[in-house]
Parts: C-alpha cells; structure tokens; sequence
C-alpha cells in the first residue's frame, strides 16, 4: 500500500508508535475488502449460473410457455424505460431550472418543493403502484402507458433533484457574464448553464434509468405481467424485471429466472459503462 | 459632465449601507481608477453602473448614475440596451464552458446576430482588438477553459468588445494573473481608451499610477478623494489616501 504524505511535511511517525492509527487502517481496509468480496460474489454467482443457463430460445421473438421467451420483456423493458423518461425528464429537468434559476435563492416555495420531492424520493415503490393502479388503470387499464406514468411519478422527483444540484454547481461567475453581456435570462439558462450541467443531469437520468429497469412492485399493478410483445401502449406488457419475478413466482422457471438475472446484470452494467463514458466525453469535451 | 456620472449614489444590502453618498464622474476616452481596501464598495459601484446589481438580493439603490446623461434606473432605459453598452470584466476570467469562437459570439447572439459571416467579422474584430487573436486564430473551436489565464482574461475582455459597448467596467482584471500576463492586460487596457471610457478597480497601486487617467480612493463606502492620477499619487490632500498610497494602511 502507497504511503500518504504527512499533512504536516514531517515525515510520518513508525506506524508501531500509533496503534490506534494502525488499527483504524485495518478496520478500513478490512471493510473494503469486505465490500469488494460481497459485489464480487453476487456477480459471480448470477454470472455462473446465469450464463450457462442461456439459450438461443429464450431470445426467440414470440413467448409461448415452452420457450419462456425474454425478448418480449427486453423490448417492453426498453419502451417502458423511454416512455417513463419522455414523462418524468422534460417536466423534471424544467422544474429544476424553475427552482435553481427563476425562483428566488432559499425563498419557502423552493425549499417547500425540495422537501416535498426528498419525501416523494423515500415512498416505497409499492405505494406507487396503488397509486398508479387507482389513478392510470382506471383510465388505461394494465398498460404500458399506465407503467410508465407511474414509473414517471417516481423517478419525477429524482430526476429534479439531481438537475437542480447540477444546476446550482454550476458557478454564478458563468451567470453574471452572461447577465453582463446584456443576455435575457432564458438565454443565459439554455445557452450557459443548463450545457454546464448537463452532465450532472445525465447522470440523474441514468440513475433514473436504473431504478426504472429494476422496478417491479409499481409495474405488476400498473402494466400487468403479459408475457406478449406489446403491440401498442394500451398493452399490458412485463420488463424484465417482473419477467424474472413472474418465472420464480410461478415455480417451474428457475433456470429461466436464473439466465433473466444475468442478462439484467449485463444491462446494469452497461448502463454504468455508458454512464461513465457520457460524463468523460463531458469533461473532455467543449471543442465544437 | 463625463461619460458616467455617479451622484450621490447611496446603496443597501438589506440593511447594510455599502455605499454612501458617492459622487463620481469617469470621462470619455479616459481611465478612472477605483483603488481602497477590501470590502469598501468598489465592486458595488461597478455592478450599479450595468444593473448587475439587480441580480443581488435585498439590494436597493438611491441616487443617479448617467450614462451620456441619461438615468440608467429611469424608466427611459433598457436593461440589455444599457449592459451592451456597458462592458464588463470580472475579477476571475469567467469564459463560458464552451468553444473560444462561441464565447466571444455570445453576446451579438443575444443582441439577435445571427449570420454566420457577420458573426465570423465580429469574432475576428474582438479577438485582434483584445490582442489575443494570433494566440487563438487556429483553434477558434477549442474550448476556452484550455487557455492560459491571462489568455482567458483577454477572451474575456474580446466577449464584452464583441458587443460594442461605449464603456468597460473592469473588476481587479490583473488579480488572478502572472505579470507578464498583467502587462499585457494593462497595455490593451491603455491602448482601448482611445476608442472606449473605462473604469478599472484596482488594488494594484502602480497599476492605478501606471494606466489611469483619474483616480479616486474609497474608504468604508465613501469616496476620500477624487482626482487627477499624478496629483493624487504626488501629492494627495487627505492623510488616509497617503496612507493608504504608500502603504501604511489598509
Ligand atoms: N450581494 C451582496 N449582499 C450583501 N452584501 C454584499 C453583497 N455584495 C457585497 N456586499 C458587501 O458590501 C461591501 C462592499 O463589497 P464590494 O463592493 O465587493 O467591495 P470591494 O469590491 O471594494 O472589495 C462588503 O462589505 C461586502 O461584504
Ligand atoms: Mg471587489
């Protein structure tokens, strides 16, 4: 392990002289190496029994209940998650600029929203969905559309949350330039502050994203667990998360559970990998 | 009567009284130097001068402030008009996260510029007016953050030209820069006056003595005295200002 410089510039005291530091370097590294062996061991085992659990059928095109098909669910996955993002990021991203930019700083309304979307943040998911069930299913029976509005309800108050600290990390120096150059207010807000933040807000949304791919409780009572392809968004229609918890649920599909775990797996973690490379492009970036 | 005159400029935060009865007159095509310690109002009188001040909460203004004789908190006067007019440079370069040609068309895009040649003309023109064109010509698409800071602060002083303005206000514009990078700024700042009246707050007492024309000396929100640069340097009347000048305070 790599030795840190002593904050004081003299070099640093035997590390036998001070137990207690010894010790509390242990105890830290310890639990990294802890964390790491637990991360390490679930992806592992997903991976090994997941990975040889695949075949070429559960990727055929249509479900029946021979084949347990996921495909249908990937494709519902991915038009659950793009209509709950169309929902909850523009309304999402435009309250924040409402809240950092317009409203007054520490004024009671924004403080009053604020709270309000950290409590919205904390409801279980499940809530959510009886939520939606009473409200969206009423109008659009089990549906995508019915999943997506409630999943947008959800991610709603994470999305406008991270906007609104990318915004307010966002110096004032860069305002007051604009403001200074006889620049109106939504000038100032879409041609400088809003591009400065857009990688903060991007990695909301892809947060956002991730809960949307592992929700599940909201989405059984809201777009129902219909195996099918989806052929408009009044279809009932599964992600692959209900998928998995629809095959474990009805007892003969754990094999089929185990190679939906992988592929999940395979998604998460390539929404972090893309993640990763959206804010490094972002960070590199600024040439035209 | 100048090209900017302050009277009896009286400004609140709250309830704190930040400045108190100013009265200060910048000529045309002339430097006029703010020097006083920290704290004392100088930046307070810049942002009053464009309306930046608008932007700080619980800030209140009385008195006037005239540019070419007209109230720029009368009615008669338009916020963006006046801010186009009346450049400013802050104390920290602040070029806007995005690519040198785009920071410097940012202003004339506001002002509803939108042809790419008249844009290219005016980029071009700021840039060899801040004297950083040469440095930058090759890589008008780079991003401005990979400037030096002293090239920064020049981009800087090309975005606020780009607009046209009559006036510069700078804000300790040398602050954050080496002194070679301060020599430059200054020799653009002497060389601008003779198209533009500029105000330049200072704490730099050479760099007063050095470019400006006039120099007045603030204490506390007041200002002590006012006057020609050489005299106030060679011979300043009030005993706080030749404290101050040679260093004795503050
Ligand atoms: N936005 C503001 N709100 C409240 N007080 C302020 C604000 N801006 C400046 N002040 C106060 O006004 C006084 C003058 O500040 P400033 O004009 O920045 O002085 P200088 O530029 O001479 O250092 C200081 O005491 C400062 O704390
Ligand atoms: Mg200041």
């Amino acid at each position: 392990m790599r030795m840190r410089p002593s904050l004081t510039g003299k070099s640093p005291p035997a590390l036998g002289r001070r137990p207690l530091s010894l010790l509390l370097r242990l105890l830290v590294t310890a639990a990294a190496v802890v964390t790491a062996l637990i991360v390490l061991f679930v992806a592992g085992y997903i991976v090994i029994n997941g990975a040889r659990r695949l075949r070429p059928s559960l990727f055929a095109l249509k479900y029946t209940s021979e084949n347990v098909s996921m495909t249908p669910a990937i494709i519902g996955t991915l038009a659950m998650t793009a209509l709950a993002l169309a929902l909850a990021a523009p309304l999402g991203i435009f309250s924040a600029v409402y809240l950092a930019e317009y409203a007054r700083r520490g004024s009671r309304l924004v403080k009053t929203m604020r709270l309000a979307a950290e409590t919205l943040a904390g409801i279980p998911s499940i809530v959510y969905g009886l939520f939606g069930a009473l409200l969206f299913n009423r109008l659009w029976g089990y549906s995508l559309l019915a999943g997506a509005a409630t999943l947008a309800i959800m991610l709603l108050p994470l999305i406008m949350r991270t906007a609104e600290e990318a915004l307010l990390a966002v110096p004032d120096m860069y305002r007051e330039g604009g403001f200074g150059l006889g620049a109106g207010r939504l000038r100032v807000v879409f041609a400088i502050t809003l591009p400065a933040a857009a990688p903060g807000i991007l990695a909301g949304i892809i947060l956002a994203v991730g809960r949307a791919v592992g929700e599940t409780a909201a989405l059984i009572f809201t777009s129902g667990t219909s195996p099918e392809l989806p052929r408009s968004i009044f279809s009932s229609v599964r992600t692959l998360s209900v998928h998995m918890y629809a095959l474990w649920n009805e007892g003969l599909y754990g094999d089929e559970a185990y190679a939906t775990a992988f592929v999940l797996l395979v998604i998460t973690a390539a929404l972090n990998a893309l993640s990763g490379i959206v804010s490094g492009r972002f960070r590199g970036g600024g040439d035209g | 009567m100048g090209k900017i005159d302050i009277e009896n400029l009286n400004l609140y935060y709250g309830e704190f009284h930040a400045l108190r009865g100013v009265s200060l007159s910048a000529p045309e095509r002339g430097i006029t130097a703010l020097i006083g310690p920290s704290g004392c109002g100088k930046s307070s009188l810049l942002k009053t001068v464009n309306r930046l001040n608008d932007l700080s909460e619980g800030c209140r203004v009385e008195g006037r402030v005239l540019l070419d004789g007209e109230d720029v908190y009368g009615g008669g006067m338009d916020i963006y008009t006046l801010r186009r007019r009346v450049g400013m440079v802050f104390q920290k370069p602040n070029p806007f996260p995005m690519s040198i040609y785009d920071n410097v068309a940012f202003g004339p895009r506001s002002h509803g510029v939108r042809a790419r040649s008249v844009l290219d003309g005016i980029v071009e023109e700021s840039l060899r007016r801040a004297v950083i064109w040469d440095e930058v010509k090759d890589r008008l698409a780079g991003s401005a953050l990979r400037l030096s800071g002293g090239q920064q602060q020049r981009l800087c002083i090309a975005r606020a030209l780009a607009v046209r303005p009559e006036t510069l206000l700078m804000d300790e514009p040398t602050s954050a820069l080496d002194p070679i990078s301060t020599a430059k700024i200054e020799e653009l700042a002497s060389e601008l006056k003779k198209a533009y009246t500029i105000i330049i707050v200072t704490h730099n007492m050479q760099q007063a003595a050095r470019v400006s024309d006039r120099t007045a000396f603030f204490l506390l929100g007041e200002v002590v005295e006012l006057g020609d640069t050489s005299r106030i340097f060679t011979a300043p009347r009030d005993k706080r200002t030749e404290d101050y000048i040679t260093g004795r305070f503050g």
